[in-house]
């Protein structure tokens, strides 16, 4: 309980923001799709630590509740999205998203 | 004490996040993601959250990451290295991710709490509390989430197998 009192909330979101910026760093910088899409992770989980220390600051128990929500859906999500990219690989041959430009033309 | 525990975890997250997007191996960013993963669940355990810590870890460094590893294990990335973006390319990256860095940390800077801050329940994050709350007022998207579950293994089996039409 003493954490409320000693670290401010802007700690955290400082934290978080530092994260969630990370994440859209890498997503514009790489180009292997599965470091991509750790990236997306990344950034999902910057916005649920922010969840959860505003959930614990203000005392309210539905933002963990949604937070597990959205673990939910992030597991779905990577198994969708994982399959797709196999996909991908079996039929180009490389997860290069420099490949993937078909729409480009 | 607490603050230590804070600052040592967040440098560990921001620091090993930072390594994801930098090292050039994937299976060494799959390593240091699950570090990320533990440093965050560390802090989750510091805002007496600690159902979600362990569904954090079982989640996210249990399954998600070895999905990743298999995954990456099954590519074989050893003899094609990436080949990396135009130095431009690169530099509009850096100079994109530093500005929405500085208009976040700007615009939340001087965010004020609302005055609730002194009396949070310290029992809050326990299995006992959230289940009461999953289980009354979350009830229907929790059973909906299910139906998701489900529309994902369905598509995960059909996107994986392979096609005899076409081959």
């Amino acid at each position: 309980m003493q954490t409320l009192h000693n670290i401010p909330i802007n700690m955290y979101i400082l934290l978080s923001s530092v994260l969630f910026c990370i994440g859209v760093f890498g997503v514009l910088l790489r180009r292997n799709a599965i470091i991509i899409f750790m990236c997306v992770e990344l950034m999902l989980n910057a916005v649920n630590l922010l969840l959860v220390a505003f959930s614990t600051y203000l005392g309210d128990t539905q933002g963990q509740v949604f937070v597990f929500f959205i673990m939910a859906v992030a597991a779905a999500e990577v198994a969708v999205g994982l399959a797709i990219l196999t996909m991908i690989y079996r039929n180009t041959g490389s997860v290069d998203i420099e490949v993937l430009n078909k729409l480009k033309n | 004490m607490t603050h230590y525990w804070f600052y040592l975890l967040s440098f560990i997250a921001i620091i090993s996040a930072f390594m994801v997007v930098v090292s050039k191996n994937p299976v060494n960013s799959v390593l240091f993601l699950i570090l990320t993963f533990f440093a965050i669940a560390g802090h989750y355990v510091l805002l007496n959250a600690q159902f979600l810590a362990a569904v954090h870890i079982i989640v996210y460094a249990g399954a998600i990451m070895v999905l990743f590893l298999y995954v990456i294990m099954m590519m074989n990335f050893k003899k094609e290295s990436e080949p990396s973006k135009t130095t431009l390319s690169q530099f509009i990256a850096t100079i994109a991710g530093g500005i929405l860095l500085v208009t976040l940390t700007g615009a939340l800077r001087f965010y004020d709490m609302p005055a609730m801050a002194g009396h949070a329940d310290p029992g809050a994050g326990l299995v006992g509390t959230l289940g009461k709350v999953l289980f009354n007022k979350f009830l229907l998207p929790f059973e909906i989430s299910s139906l998701l579950f489900l529309a994902a293994m369905t598509g995960v089996v059909l996107l994986g197998k392979r096609n005899s039409n076409t081959n």
